[in-house]
């Protein structure tokens, strides 16, 4: 993970959490890192790391075990990969559609592209 | 606990006026970053905090505790400043062992562990340390003291990358462990950005700014674009600054965007950013 002045920091420790449930690298029924390490290592105000964790724990990817620390809950991987779905056409095809707008690329063209990124893939 | 609360505070050398009725609360278990150009006033406050200068007018609370002339208050508070306290023969070690007498809550261990982390011999006489080891024994010392409020006043001044990020890693590392009001006033604004959680902002000994990091980055944002665009955009919006490059222009607006309009883009504004447009002349 590596903060930016993009968005919000709290945002960008939600963002690398759900990013690392995703790729596994955090599993399910897994101790994630504890705030202080989280603040330690990107150097954050704890504050800052707790709201992001927090978010997780509200929406409940993340639960928490007192005196213990904070895990990842079963079903947190389909969890997240359901709302990045949801969020995909808003976040990238919309983005994309304009800059291919502002290049006067057709639709034809794109799709022509996307077919050819598929068939690269794993090249 | 209550934290610093300070009423009213003025303060004048000769025909400056370095503080101009500020007022305003370090609450507790926070940190702080205090910003402001050179000559802003930010030393001066510290400094009447802490009793090295007094004000013509207002007045400091320590936890309720008048700050003035109070070692009971004062005991409270430590400030790491550029002007040293310590006789300049004095070793390093002989240092900690002379702060542990002033600040019970010294925590001597810390402070050679510490010391060891950042290569800094103990053994050295003060007088002896380069500029950067000699900011780098202040800060030890101000990470070991444990009192409930720490001043720091440039505490990276003269320290590589390398010991600045570590100073600062230390600094969120102790904080974690047992909270206490931090005060960081510096210039490397993009640094303290992300460690602090409170911002206050002087400009010629005024307060202008005395919010949340996350609120006052909220507060604004850049647009930018073609030139002849963006000034459309801009009608009937408070602009703070703006930097032009032949026909694009990037302004720097207060409020909340509604809305990326076609052909420009909308971006958040950085600490740093919004400082320099927020304090030039």
């Amino acid at each position: 993970m590596q903060l930016s002045d993009e968005k919000p920091i709290f945002l960008q420790i939600y963002e690398g959490i759900e990013d690392a449930i995703v790729s596994g690298a955090f599993q399910e029924e897994g101790q994630i890192p504890s705030i202080t390490e989280f603040s330690v290592t990107y150097k954050i105000n704890p504050a800052t790391a707790l709201k992001g964790v927090s978010l997780l724990v509200d929406e409940g990817i993340l639960y928490k075990k007192r005196g213990v620390g904070m895990f990842v809950s079963r079903g947190a991987r389909a969890q997240v990969r359901a709302k990045r779905r949801t969020q995909f056409y808003d976040r990238y095809v919309m983005q994309m559609l304009e800059e291919a707008k502002r290049l006067d690329i057709s639709q034809e063209e794109l799709k022509e592209m996307i077919a050819r990124g598929y068939t690269h893939e794993g090249d | 606990m209550r934290g610093i609360e300070i009423n009213g505070l003025s303060k004048r050398f000769d025909e400056t006026l370095a503080l101009d009725k500020v007022s305003l609360c370090f609450e507790p278990e926070r940190i702080y970053g205090l910003l402001g150009r050179n000559g802003a006033g930010k030393s001066t406050l510290l400094n009447i905090i802490t009793n090295r200068l007094f004000a013509d007018e207002g007045s400091v609370t320590i936890d309720g505790m008048p700050a003035l002339e109070n070692e009971k208050a004062q005991r409270l508070v430590y400030l790491m400043s550029e002007r040293d306290l310590y006789p300049p023969s004095m070793r390093v070690r002989e240092a900690f062992d002379w702060s542990a007498r002033f600040y019970p809550d010294f925590d001597g261990n810390y402070a050679h562990r510490a010391a060891d982390a950042f290569g800094l011999n103990v053994t050295k006489p003060i007088k002896g340390l380069s500029t950067g080891y000699r900011s780098i024994f202040k800060c030890v010392v101000a990470l070991s003291v444990n009192t409930p409020y720490v001043l720091l006043d440039e505490p990276v001044l003269g320290l590589d990358a390398n010991h600045r990020e570590l100073f600062y890693r230390m600094l969120i590392e102790k904080y974690s462990e047992s909270p206490f009001t931090c005060v960081i006033s510096t210039h490397l604004i993009e640094e303290v950005s992300s460690v602090v959680e409170g911002i206050v902002m002087l400009k010629q000994g005024r307060i202008i700014r005395d919010e949340g990091r996350e609120a006052l980055l909220a507060s604004g944002y850049t647009v930018s674009g073609p030139k002849a665009l963006v000034d459309e955009y801009l009608a009937g919006r408070t602009t703070i600054g703006a930097d032009e490059l032949g026909g694009l222009k990037t302004a720097y607006v207060l409020g909340k965007p509604e809305g990326a309009p076609q052909g420009l883009e909308i971006a958040p504004m950085d600490l740093q950013r919004l400082f320099i447009q927020l304090t030039n002349a």
